[in-house]
């Protein structure tokens, strides 16, 4: 008999014994000069990128550029305001990720040329439609900075905007 | 170059769980349902290609090592491909480079996967992600679609129920192919009714966790013709590749939006230029292409140049892509979306495509089928794979 003709019986058969494992591995990940620097400018309220040869602005601050393949030169400070230039809301719960309904977002900061991403706070998720229509490509948001900043790309995350565009 | 040729397609009979085998002797039935299907001994077999996507999902470190024995690769050349969910074909790519160099006759592909196994499978693809930039923010391979599934629905005024037909239609095709994993069908009202994972994807628009294997084997003209064989001929293929960063596929000066497939329609331009095809809405009967949500096919279909950006929406409304429809068929099968068996899920794509032109698709076979194509997508929507097989030599 091949496999394909085995009967769901003997497919799911019962006494089949299991391996149950757990993978926990530790890794202290270096982050390198230029992500390092993006990051201390979250502390002081700044979300920094890095200019291209071509003259595009890379954010988050990269220190080469994915099209020319050159190394990426001058600092760049960017508005703490953009729009949204794609959105989805999670409202399923994932094993070890956090606990939905979360909104992420990839925002469009004004003077840079690819969009950062983050949580966008503030809205009630659980009212799916409206929460949907206020967070539709184009929606202004501004950047938010944390109090306390641990050091990390957590350290800011979008609310809808007050800022008119400038 | 040296032509090339699928002489064998084998896959198991896909569902969530299996316990009545090991993970290496799934992959065994993988061999040997293609070997079998080839009517070609592993002892002709010159080299073989093994697919594996990312290994925590099979909890095993480096698990090509595990399955050499199941593979019969002992005393053979080998190699293991990880490209994602472009993994299974793009092992049958380097299987077809193999051959197509003049090095091998005959390459054996197979593989497995029981994905269900892990019940961690988001968080081991949230991995993917930029440990630095990107990977406080919970992003994974649900998450990622879901981003692009929103964009293509803001720019193309498109709405959820586009999607949901895209479900309808592959959920039939499924129902026909006795190897599918979800084969019952579903209404449109229904998919609508299925719970939101991440806006606008919910459960109906989603690809199960699949748990079966399958393989492929690729044979030289020359040793075709040397036995007698009538193999599905590789008549073109196509590669690409797209930023790590989603962020940098939107704006004004992107290469390519995240909302289209846009460097996977230049792997099928790559593909189709090779085969002589100049107009594949007319010169193509059959599509296998990899969309694991329901969203995903229709820019993949765009990307196929079987409609107009923006469009397939429009003409899947009008009945266009089903079986029975007039013009191209996509996914008989069912397609990625009724079974995803990550490792393999690429290699089903070319195995079906190649019975499709050998017309050896059973019930969901597309009458008089001669030109086919097959895709597959991997990373985060990053690794791209093309490939145009037909019954014969001659002109298309």
């Amino acid at each position: 008999m091949t496999t394909n003709e085995k009967t769901a019986a003997e497919v799911k058969n019962p006494s089949n014994r299991f391996f149950e494992q757990t993978w926990d591995l530790q890794y202290k990940h270096a982050l390198g000069s230029t992500v390092s620097r993006f990051l201390d400018g979250l502390a002081e309220g700044k979300i920094w990128g890095r200019r291209t040869t071509d003259g595009r602005v890379l954010v988050p601050a990269r220190s080469y550029d994915d099209i020319t393949h050159e190394k990426t030169g001058e600092w760049v400070e960017v508005a703490n305001t953009g729009t949204i230039e794609m959105f989805t809301i999670v409202y399923e719960a994932f094993k070890g990720l956090p606990t939905p309904p979360y909104a992420l977002a990839y925002v469009m900061l004004e003077g840079a040329d690819t969009a950062l991403v983050g949580y966008v706070q503030g809205i009630d998720l659980h009212d799916r439609a409206s929460a949907i229509a206020a967070l539709q490509i184009g929606t202004r948001v501004d950047v938010r900075f944390a109090e306390k900043p641990a050091g990390t790309a957590a350290d800011y995350w979008f609310e809808l905007g007050a800022t008119p565009k400038q | 170059m040296i032509n090339v040729g699928i002489a064998g397609f084998g896959q198991s009979h896909f569902q969530t769980t299996r316990t009545d085998v090991t993970f290496p002797e799934l992959v065994k039935e993988g061999a040997d349902l293609a070997l079998a299907d080839a009517d070609i001994s592993i002892g002709k077999v010159d080299a073989v290609v093994y697919p594996l996507a990312p290994d925590a999902l099979i909890g095993v470190s480096n698990g090509e090592r595990w399955v050499i024995d199941a593979l019969g690769a002992t005393g053979k050349p080998f190699m293991r491909v990880n490209n994602g969910g472009a993994t299974g074909m793009s092992a049958v790519l380097t299987a077809w480079t193999h051959i197509a160099s003049g090095l091998f006759d005959v390459v054996l592909v197979a593989g497995a996967d029981r994905v269900s196994e892990s019940g961690s499978a988001q968080s081991v693809l949230n991995k993917m992600w930029d440990v630095g930039y990107e990977r406080t923010v919970p992003l994974n391979t649900i998450t990622m679609l879901a981003l692009s599934a929103q964009r293509y629905m803001h720019l193309y005024n498109s709405d959820e129920t586009d999607m949901a037909l895209v479900t309808v239609k592959n959920r039939k095709h499924a129902s026909l192919n006795p190897y599918a994993h979800l084969r019952t069908l579903i209404t449109v009202e229904e998919v609508l009714a299925t719970r939101t994972l991440a806006w606008p994807i919910k459960l109906g628009d989603a690809c199960p966790a699949s748990t079966g294997a399958a393989g492929v084997v690729l044979v030289s003209e020359k040793y075709a013709k040397k036995n007698g064989l009538k193999p599905a001929w590789i008549r073109g293929i196509g590669q690409n590749t797209e930023t790590f960063w989603m962020g940098n596929r939107v704006g004004e000066k992107a290469l390519g939006d995240h909302a289209d497939a846009d460097a996977l329609g230049y792997a099928f331009d790559i593909a189709y230029a090779q085969a002589g095809i100049t107009d594949p809405v007319n010169q193509v009967h059959v599509a296998e292409v990899y969309a694991p949500f329901s969203s995903v096919e229709l820019h993949v279909i765009e990307a196929a140049r079987l409609a107009e950006k923006g469009r397939s929406p429009r003409d899947l409304r009008a009945g266009k892509f089903a079986l029975g429809s007039e013009g191209p068929v996509v996914n008989p099968s069912g397609g990625t979306l009724c079974t995803n068996p990550i490792a393999v899920t690429g290699t089903i794509r070319v195995g079906e495509a190649a019975n499709q032109v050998l017309g050896r698709a059973g019930a969901h076979q597309v009458p008089n089928a001669r030109v086919a194509i097959a895709s597959a997508i991997g990373g985060d929507h990053q690794f791209y794979s093309t490939m145009v097989l037909c019954s014969d030599l001659e002109e298309i």
